[in-house]
């Protein structure tokens, strides 16, 4: 039982830096935009919140340091996508590029530090759920607030106002324009929110999950977000799936190893990927319901007025 | 004049670059007066629309609301006056609902409780006799209904000026019919309706007056009830062109396509699964499939092209089964085809005429062990033009330059100088000018007495009616009875076209 319960635990640790920049893409996509700079921003994020946090010694200057990283290096890409009506694929890989160089630069004398990073700190009551409470409600504040911005997103897109204007400009800017609908502050706010979310998550790994700076310390995980927006089928009930159930196969591989399982490291490490995808394809085979969901004008640029 | 004036519009100019669209129109709708404005493509009604919708803005002349100017400089402050607008191109999302689409267009109070909402789309759907469930997923709904969303969004805010564009063109006859009884109660409560077409009778049957336009000009206004149609047709199109054709009878000669059974299941969700198609083309006549578009006429065309390899099913031509044959295979044995869209699929936009001739006649000796022989494209491409009249600068200018009737005389022409055995033409006339529209349907006619077999696929019910032998529908994919044109009431392929017909009927009259 204890063993489960840390398991599970870490499985929620390992996922969420993949639920939040998945959440923040799950959100641009839907507006129409595709920003291929998952991991440029969420490497700015995680320098960018580590280096404040150092110097000021404040978690929460940290956190907020790395939002606005994350918005500043997404206003970037969607003044390229948006306003000038750039190809979004191209964009947002030279935002990646870009993230990964300028981090590299900007953490190059921080390498080697440490800091205090996030502790658990259990919410009185809930905590005290069997199970449940010790594998969600005994984690540190960045979990809980991946916890409400999943609620958020998922009140968002399918009660609100807010959330029927993202999907009918993501459906047909086009259609929108006629309807009187902003296409363009519609997708700025969407871009801006996936880079704060990216940076967020960028944090997350530079102070909670290893608090510390190293070079490209993200490792595929914004190419894995990007991968689960996808396979998720644009909802986010199934992004928060595939995102622990990445996270169950990254710890998995851990626990085998430990168990001193003769499987070569290589494979193991293979597995959270394969898992992942795997599952969320064969989630994915509804093509109606997949429809409904799927932002038809996904990475076309929109042009107002001819 | 009276107080009911609604909506004034005097000495209206806007120009182009290179064509002034709206040339000094005047205008005039009464509240509660159903008002026509007819004119070809390019006649200027769309432009005139857009001026009164706030989409563009005019170079001169003035607009009077309810005897007050007024500047309508977008279409949101069109929608605040009370002017709603439907566009021939619905402004709806699929995956949304009916009533989060109608959402969309409201301020954002009033759509804020959506269970209120519901009940006030009901309501309006109910007044006015347009059946319509505001949970339903706008992807789920035929073209008409699409078409009720788009008014009932109008009616919803109030509209006192309601505008349609080419609204019938979309519908079955019933339905039309529907939509008219609608129209006739809306203006009797005061609503007043701008009503664009270019189908005559409709006309008729409906407005209290008509404006027409020519080439940018008002070219005259009448009571269409007082006049015939043949004299709207003539102020719409001028004194120097034909009107119609008069079609000879068709002589049909032997089977030359035999299909069987066709049938075809659509990956798309959304798309339209061909079922149990079966359809036997003589030589030497045209046969007509009617239906509203998305019920598998795309898909049909694609299947007798071979763009689509059917599941089940046979197809012969001339006795050779040619079901499992390539497009191109298909094109020697003298099957050609003319798609709906004529820029994309019927002719590439960005190249010239004669490599547009060499796409799909590469067979007639225009090329020569892999090489292009260019004398022999820039000949046959020439030989187009002029045989056709294509109104262009030569075999070099580019598809896109060329307007749609001159590309589709342009298309139509290619393929019938490679004197094929059967033709597949969809739409062939749909958006073309008069003249041009005389001019396909001649080529067609001709085509057919050299001996050719002709599926016409058309939306263009009077087009059918004048062309063809024997006409079906298409509905959800399945083929209605084949029934000769003459014992055809168009009440009866009304029906049809909504589905209403035995499959088993269908099969054993074609078999």
């Amino acid at each position: 039982m204890e063993l489960l319960i840390n398991v599970l635990a870490a499985t929620v640790v390992a996922g969420t830096p993949l639920l939040l920049a998945a959440l923040g893409e799950l959100i641009c996509e839907r507006s129409g935009v595709l920003n291929l700079g998952q991991e440029g921003m969420m490497l700015m994020g995680a320098v960018a919140g580590f280096v404040a946090t150092l110097t000021s010694g404040s978690l929460v200057v940290g956190v907020a340091a790395a939002i606005l990283a994350g918005i500043a290096m997404s206003l970037l890409f969607a003044f390229m996508a948006v306003t000038l009506a750039a190809n979004q694929y191209a964009a947002g890989l030279a935002l990646t590029i870009f993230g990964i160089g300028l981090s590299a630069f900007v953490g190059a004398g921080f390498v080697g530090e440490s800091i205090d990073g996030f502790s658990r700190v259990a919410i009185p009551l809930l905590s005290d759920i069997p199970l449940i409470g010790r594998v969600l409600f005994d984690q540190d504040p960045l979990v809980y607030m991946s916890l409400v911005a999943f609620v958020a997103v998922w009140v968002f897109l399918r009660h609100t106002r807010g959330g029927l204007l993202l999907r009918a400009v993501g459906e047909d800017p086009e259609a929108a324009n006629a309807n009187g609908l902003k296409v363009l502050v519609v997708r700025y706010l969407a871009v801006a929110f996936g880079g704060g979310m990216a940076g967020l998550a960028g944090a997350y790994l530079s102070l909670a999950y290893t608090p510390m700076w190293t070079e490209n310390m993200t490792a595929g995980r914004g190419w894995i977000a990007l991968a689960l927006v996808v396979f998720a089928t644009w909802r986010p009930e199934r992004v928060v799936l595939g995102a622990y159930l990445f996270g169950a196969a990254s710890i998995l591989h851990l626990v085998l190893q430990g168990l001193g399982w003769n499987i070569s490291t290589e494979l193991l490490a293979m597995l959270p990927y394969v898992v992942t995808i795997l599952m969320l394809v064969l989630l994915s085979f509804n093509p109606a319901r997949t429809r409904l969901n799927t932002p038809l004008s996904l990475g076309q640029p929109y042009r107002p007025g001819r | 004049m009276s107080a009911a004036l609604r909506l004034k519009l005097e000495n209206i100019v806007k120009e182009y670059p290179g064509c002034r669209a709206n040339d000094g129109i005047d205008l005039t709708v009464e509240s509660g007066e159903i008002h026509a404005l007819l004119g070809e493509n390019g006649a200027g009604k769309s432009t005139l629309m857009k001026v009164i919708y706030g989409v563009v803005q005019p170079d001169e002349g003035r607009m009077l609301w309810n005897g007050h100017p007024v500047k309508v400089d977008s279409p949101a402050r069109a929608r605040a006056m009370g002017i709603g607008m439907v566009f021939q191109h619905f402004s709806l999302f699929e995956t949304l609902t009916v009533a989060e689409n109608i959402a969309l267009g409201l301020p954002t109070a009033e759509a804020r409780d959506r269970r209120e909402l519901d009940q006030r789309i009901r309501e309006v759907s109910e007044r006015y006799g347009m059946a319509l469930d505001p949970r339903r997923y706008v992807s789920t709904l035929s073209v008409g209904e699409r078409q009720r969303v788009e008014i009932i969004r109008c009616l919803i805010q109030e509209t006192t000026l309601l505008i349609l564009d080419e609204p019938t063109s979309v519908l079955t006859p019933q339905e039309v019919t529907d939509l008219f009884a609608t129209l006739r109660k809306l203006a009797k409560e005061g609503c007043s309706i701008l009503f664009i077409s270019h189908k005559l009778e409709e006309v008729r049957s409906l407005c209290h007056n008509a404006t027409v336009l020519r080439q940018g000009r008002v070219s005259g206004d009448c009571r269409p009830k007082d006049v015939s149609a043949a004299d709207i047709a003539r102020l719409m199109v001028g004194d120097d062109t034909p009107i119609s054709t008069r079609v000879p009878a068709a002589e049909p000669g032997d089977v030359l396509l035999e299909v069987r059974d066709l049938s075809w299941k659509s990956s798309d969700p959304f798309g339209t699964s061909l079922k149990d198609v079966s359809v036997t083309l003589n030589q030497g006549e045209i046969v007509g499939i009617a239906g509203v578009a998305g019920n598998g006429q795309d898909e049909l065309l694609k299947a007798l092209s071979g763009e689509i390899r059917m599941d089940r099913g046979d197809m012969d031509l001339g006795g050779l089964g040619i079901g499992a044959l390539s497009p191109d295979q298909r094109r020697k044995l003298g099957v050609a085809i003319v798609p709906e869209e004529r820029l994309g699929r019927g002719a590439v936009p960005g190249m010239s005429l004669a490599e547009n001739a060499l796409l799909t006649a590469s067979g007639q000796g225009l090329v020569d062990r892999g090489m292009i022989r260019f004398g022999r494209v820039r000949d046959f491409s020439r030989a187009v033009i002029r045989r056709f009249d294509v109104r262009c600068n030569g075999e070099d200018s580019t598809a896109r330059s060329l307007s749609g009737g001159n590309l589709q005389k342009y298309i139509i022409g290619r393929e019938a100088l490679q004197n094929p055995r059967l033709l597949v033409a969809s739409h062939p006339t749909w958006g073309v000018d008069v003249g041009s529209a005389v001019a396909i349907h001649e080529a067609l006619v001709k085509l057919r007495d050299e001996g050719a077999s002709i599926l016409l696929i058309s939306e263009d019910l009077d087009e059918l009616y004048q062309l063809c032998s024997r006409i079906g529908a298409l509905c959800d994919g399945r083929l209605s009875p084949l029934a000769p044109t003459s014992e055809l009431t168009i009440e009866q392929l009304g029906q049809w076209m909504a589905g209403e017909f035995d499959s088993a009927e269908a099969t054993h009259a074609a078999a």
